[in-house]
């Protein structure tokens, strides 16, 4: 018995080995683009990270059936890491090997161990509404792209929408507002805004943090309904998000006055407790749920109706869908700018992806063309801003489907330029970086 | 045949009492640390430097300072993974806040730190047992991860929590490729990998071992029961300090304290179960096990799919990746409980007396 199992655990050792090395050894060809996808499909975030990974790939395959980039096919590969962040380490190494070119890790805590990591392997990161605030400074982080928003644009945002809400800025003085958030870097980045915007606006600012995963969140409401928050700002993720909604019902915080944030604001969110939700908003990181957005209706004809689209198709459309699918778009178009500079049909390296996303200009006509119109504003990004565009919209769960709202937002750009500045000056200097100076920028 | 021991005769104390007394042994494992020194280096790419031989190097220094405390004096623990946090952020207060604190010094206050909390932590040891102690260590694992969320001092005042490390300058020799992030790594883990093995064949280890068969027999002999198990603690959270801190500025080089969550803890008692409680050996083969095995599996998996013309899609993977693995365990814990260790020692018998066993 021992001897057989000896032997079994060494041929299985064996091959284990051998099929490792073999992977590892097989490089992308040379004419294809590389996308690597890193994707949770299982474990507690499962429910938000298979939309988000189905947008992403759908949107790599439509850009192969028109033909590429210039004819560049893109390749990709996923790896799953159950946002573990030492599993999400592990699949950036082994795509890295792959000859990835760009990573977006739909996780804060792997954005924050990439972070040190992307520079030395000249790989750009894409951020696109999540990572490090800070980043947005490109001249210090200069393989960062928290693209389309950050979460202190996110904080900004929600308290301008509380403000309107209420009738005015003026109108928040004495009020309170409780950040409920997921206890962990994605939660807690918002919490100097919010201190910022507290002490500038005069309002009370309740800090009630829940343990990952967040299914467990008694004790808050217990607390939100002695405290009596005027405002609920929800900052959770995947499960976290729909037990909050259903503990609101349960004690009664009216839906009306939670504020979720962009990330605490899609189907799998609200579709639990449906009706329950009536009422409650969200940011929309400039997108809401497009079903009839003409890159959708692309995606199901082109993908779906072959058969080839990744995923169930009732999913194309909705709101971490479309994330992943402007993600996944904002990465295809660095590669396309890079090869407006450094040769059209080629296959680009990363630092060529860097130049890119640094020079991405995105305006409307250019967006409507590509079939999201309604669906995105312009961006451009620039060496020091990295961000491109903060327009956010609020949107509304009416029981059934997300309505988004008309007025879009934008972050107050002298307030996020001061902390930005701040913090990423300290960085600089924690990390020794010297930061590049216009002239360098141009490189 | 090959492994047989005759005609080696021992004439000193020295040569009777050395770690290896048998030869083959001897040279097998100085040709293992030779070939990890020399060969992996020049044979192993980026990516198996990165993802797969550092992280088994910490987490076998780790799992070794836990087999001393689980294996040898037999305080079960569950609080592994905030010794490793101690060291933690222990190693990067010490590294930020002391102008010209060399790495190594960081990292060895660091366990330092930790060996001081294992103390502290390790004094229910003294009134209660077994399953009891396990719960009492988790207390340990529950308020350092608290702290570490809450207080932010100990964060430097990051805005997020979450603290990185710049470069890593040992004396002179800074380590960041993977090839220096390894040798600095297997360095550390041969030096620690020594000093446990001398540590459980001389007077303390025994000690320990003689609380853990059974302790009131030992304090009838004269063992002092406060003494050996308290300097268990310290010694077993000095190792997982030492490797909680490489974790954190090797491996990671950025880290929050979620990458030393309850379920690090667990990893390392289960690492050092799988691996055979009481033996030096049993830590790197359990190491090994929960380590490398997983992303073994999550590989392996396409590739044999591949080969017969099948796409796996990753969820499949990532379920058949747990199923097996977690069949792999009740697998080997039935055919020997006494873990991997046991398994490589009886072979090693069965060897010995190949070809003809009677």
């Amino acid at each position: 018995m021992k001897i057989r199992s000896l032997a079994l655990a060494a041929s299985l050792a064996a091959i284990g080995m051998t099929s490792a090395v073999t992977s590892t050894a097989a490089f992308a060809q040379a004419k294809e683009q590389f996308f690597p996808v890193l994707v949770y499909r299982t474990g507690a975030y499962a429910a938000n990270g298979n939309p988000w990974a189905n947008g992403y790939l759908d949107y790599l395959k439509l850009v192969n059936a028109q033909g590429g980039v210039n004819g560049v096919k893109l390749s990709f590969e996923e790896c799953e890491f159950g946002y573990a962040t030492d599993r999400g380490v592990e699949c950036y190494e082994r795509l890295k090997g792959k000859g990835a070119t760009v990573f977006q890790p739909l996780s804060t805590g792997v954005t924050f161990a990439l972070t040190d990591k992307a520079p030395a392997d000249k790989i750009p990161l894409i951020t696109a509404g999540y990572g490090l605030s800070a980043s947005q400074d490109g001249s210090v982080f200069t393989w960062n792209y928290p693209l389309l928003g950050t979460y202190w644009v996110a904080a900004d945002v929600a308290i301008q929408h509380v403000a309107k809400q209420a009738g005015g800025f003026d109108k928040l003085k004495g009020k309170k507002i409780a950040h409920v958030y997921h206890d962990s870097p994605f939660g807690k980045e918002p919490i100097p805004m919010l201190q910022e915007l507290s002490k500038k606006h005069g309002f009370e600012l309740l800090l009630l943090p829940v343990a990952h995963p967040g299914v467990e969140q008694k004790a808050t409401w217990l607390q939100i309904r002695q405290a009596r928050p005027d405002n609920v700002l929800l900052w959770g993720w995947g499960v976290m998000n729909s037990t909050a909604i259903k503990e609101a019902q349960a004690t009664g915080y009216p839906r009306e006055k939670m504020l979720g944030v962009w990330w605490a604001g899609a189907e799998p969110d609200v579709k639990d407790v449906a009706a329950g939700a009536k009422g409650y908003q969200a940011l929309a990181m400039q997108h809401s749920a497009e079903p009839d957005a003409k890159v959708v209706k692309d995606v199901l004809a082109q993908l779906h109706a072959k058969g080839q689209g990744t995923g169930p198709k009732e999913e194309v459309g909705q709101v971490l869908y479309m994330r992943g699918l402007i993600s996944s778009m904002l990465g295809v178009e660095g590669v396309r700018k890079a090869q407006e500079r450094f040769g059209k049909g080629k296959v680009m390296t990363g630092e060529q992806v860097r130049w890119g996303l640094e020079n991405l200009n995105l305006d409307q006509k250019t967006l409507d063309a590509m079939g999201f119109a309604g669906v995105m504003r312009p961006i451009q990004t620039s060496c020091t801003d990295h961000m491109g565009a903060s327009y956010t919209r609020v949107h509304t769960w009416d029981g059934s489907k997300w309505v988004p709202g008309t007025e879009w937002y934008q972050a107050d750009d002298k307030l996020l330029r001061g902390m930005v500045l701040s913090a990423s000056r300290k960085h600089a200097e924690e990390k020794k970086i010297t930061p590049r100076t216009p002239e360098q920028c141009k490189l | 045949m090959i492994y047989r021991e005759n005609g080696q005769f021992k004439t000193t104390y020295g040569a009777d009492q050395q770690i290896f007394p048998i030869a083959q042994d001897r040279y097998l494992v100085l040709a293992i640390i030779a070939f990890a020194f020399i060969g992996v280096p020049m044979l192993a790419d980026e990516y198996f430097f990165r993802a797969i031989l550092i992280p088994f190097l910490i987490l076998s220094l780790a799992a070794l300072g836990v087999n001393l405390l689980v294996g040898y004096c037999g305080q079960i623990t569950l609080g592994a993974g905030a010794f490793m946090a101690i060291g933690a952020y222990a190693a990067y207060n010490f590294l930020i806040r002391v102008d010209g604190m060399p790495l190594l010094f960081a990292l060895i206050l660091g366990g330092l730190t930790a060996a001081a909390m294992g103390i502290l932590f390790g004094i229910p040891s003294l009134r209660v047992r077994g399953l009891y102690l396990a719960v009492a260590t988790l207390a340990a694992q529950f308020f350092w991860d608290w702290a570490f969320l809450r207080v932010k001092w100990f964060t430097n005042d990051s805005p997020s929590g979450s603290v990185s490390v710049s470069t890593l300058d040992f004396f002179g020799w800074v380590v960041d490729s993977p090839t220096e992030k390894y040798l600095f790594c297997l360095g550390m883990l041969v030096v620690f990998a020594l000093l446990a093995k001398n540590l459980t064949r001389a007077s303390i280890g025994r000690q320990w071992m003689a609380i853990r068969d059974m302790d009131v027999a030992a304090e009838v002999i004269g063992i002092r029961p406060m003494w050996a198990k308290l300097s268990a603690f310290a010694v077993s959270s000095f190792f997982v300090g030492v490797a909680g801190a490489m974790w954190g500025f090797v491996h990671l080089g950025s880290w929050e304290p979620a990458a030393f969550s309850v379920d690090r803890s667990f990893q390392l008692l289960f690492m050092v179960i799988i691996g055979g409680l009481g033996s030096i050996a049993g830590s790197f083969f359990g190491a090994a096990f929960i380590v490398i095995l997983p992303i073994f599996l999550n590989q392996l998996l396409p590739a044999l799919g591949g080969l017969v013309g099948v796409t796996i899609s990753t969820t499949a993977v990532s379920h058949a990746e747990l199923i097996i693995f977690g069949s792999l365990i009740v697998f080997f814990l039935i055919v020997e409980p006494h873990g991997l260790a046991r398994l490589w020692a009886t072979s090693k018998e069965k060897l010995r007396l190949w070809p003809f066993p009677h």
